[in-house]
């Protein structure tokens, strides 16, 4: 073929016959060449489940996350009630860091979900790729039997050495791609399973690790509006924001205390 | 001519896209060497949607070698910088 000399094409042909000359009888390894890319896509499909199990796990505990959200809230109301509001800022503060894990926790599902849905497009393509193969193996066999003209017979059996390094290829960059993808669902889930997010729930966990800190440091002033909102929301004394939400009384006995 | 993208199959490709072909490979190349990343993925996909486009793919019963072969469509910067300096994507 004349005029074919562009460099990366050349490389890539280049290594892709050099796994050729490797294959000395394409034709006898076929069928085991094929049976083993079958074996492997079992073994993608299986690394696909992982990661979808991985991901449920995750979603359990963002919804463990949610339901502690929303008890901690109601908590924190009821203690502001009955005028604890010591007790309704340590509920608020677990609050924050719930809020807090659970928005790391979205982001991690959601990168799994997309993810998930490029390996499931993946696996898809190297089973019709493999569907192809077959035909090819077909052709090549009955070939090979009807004893055709030898020179045939091995321009044949290059096609489908390539075919079968290219599955091959294909196999290899998607089996890399999923197990990759595994680690990275797995090491998200021991984190949580190592109770990274349990441990800063548990009451007065008397943090000294620096993150800890730099977290309350920030997460105060949420707490602080948390706190005034529930105040107005109750009626009770220091409402920041007159005018905003002057709440009737429902629940509220409408004992004055000041922060 | 017969082109193969690597991992997706084989097209009849008319031999006039050769030069064209040959043209964007070698730019390619040069935005590898200069570690250009978006510039080589805008080439690497103009390859792959030139034979895609003007290419016709090969029934699953044709078996031949191909003339050309392209690299997988989801090949990164940094593979193909490898593929230039060490065993690259297929191990030699």
């Amino acid at each position: 073929m004349a005029g074919m000399g562009g460099r990366m094409s050349t490389v890539i042909k280049a290594k892709i016959n050099k796994l050729l000359d490797k294959a000395e009888d394409p034709s006898e390894t076929l069928e085991y060449s094929y049976q083993k890319q079958m074996e492997l896509l079992q073994n993608v499909k299986k690394g696909i489940a992982d990661v979808v199990t991985s991901k449920k796990r995750l979603q359990l505990q963002q919804q463990k996350l949610e339901q502690q959200v929303v008890k901690l809230d109601t908590q924190a109301r009821q203690a502001l009630a009955q005028n604890r509001e010591d007790l309704a800022r340590t509920a608020l503060e677990r609050k924050q860091f719930a809020q807090t894990e659970l928005q790391s926790l979205d982001q991690q599902v959601a990168e799994l979900e997309t993810q998930q849905a490029q390996l499931i497009d993946k696996e898809q393509k190297l089973r019709s790729k493999l569907e192809q193969f077959r035909t090819k193996k077909e052709v090549i066999k009955a070939q090979y039997s009807a004893a055709e003209a030898q020179v045939k017979i091995s321009e044949a059996a290059t096609g489908v050495g390539e075919e079968m390094a290219d599955v091959g290829l294909a196999m290899q960059r998607a089996t890399d791609k999923v197990e990759n993808m595994r680690a990275r669902a797995g090491a998200m889930e021991e984190l949580e399973a190592a109770g990274a997010f349990d441990d800063n729930l548990a009451l007065g966990s008397g943090g000294d690790d620096i993150d800890r800190q730099l977290h309350e440091l920030t997460s105060q002033s949420a707490v602080d509006d948390d706190l005034a909102k529930m105040k107005a929301e109750l009626g009770q004394g220091s409402a920041p924001a007159p005018g905003e939400l002057e709440a009737g009384s429902e629940s509220a006995p409408s004992e004055e205390r000041p922060a | 001519m017969i082109v193969r993208i690597a991992t997706e199959g084989q097209f009849h490709l008319p031999d006039d896209d050769a030069t064209r072909l040959n043209d964007l490979d070698n730019q390619a190349v040069e935005a590898v060497e200069a570690g250009d990343e978006d510039r080589f993925a805008q080439l690497f996909e103009e390859m792959l949607e030139l034979v895609r486009r003007d290419g016709t793919p090969l029934a699953d019963d044709e078996l031949e070698e191909s003339d050309v072969i392209l690299p997988p469509p989801d090949t990164t910067l940094a593979e193909a910088a490898h593929e230039f300096t060490g065993d690259g994507l297929i191990p030699d």
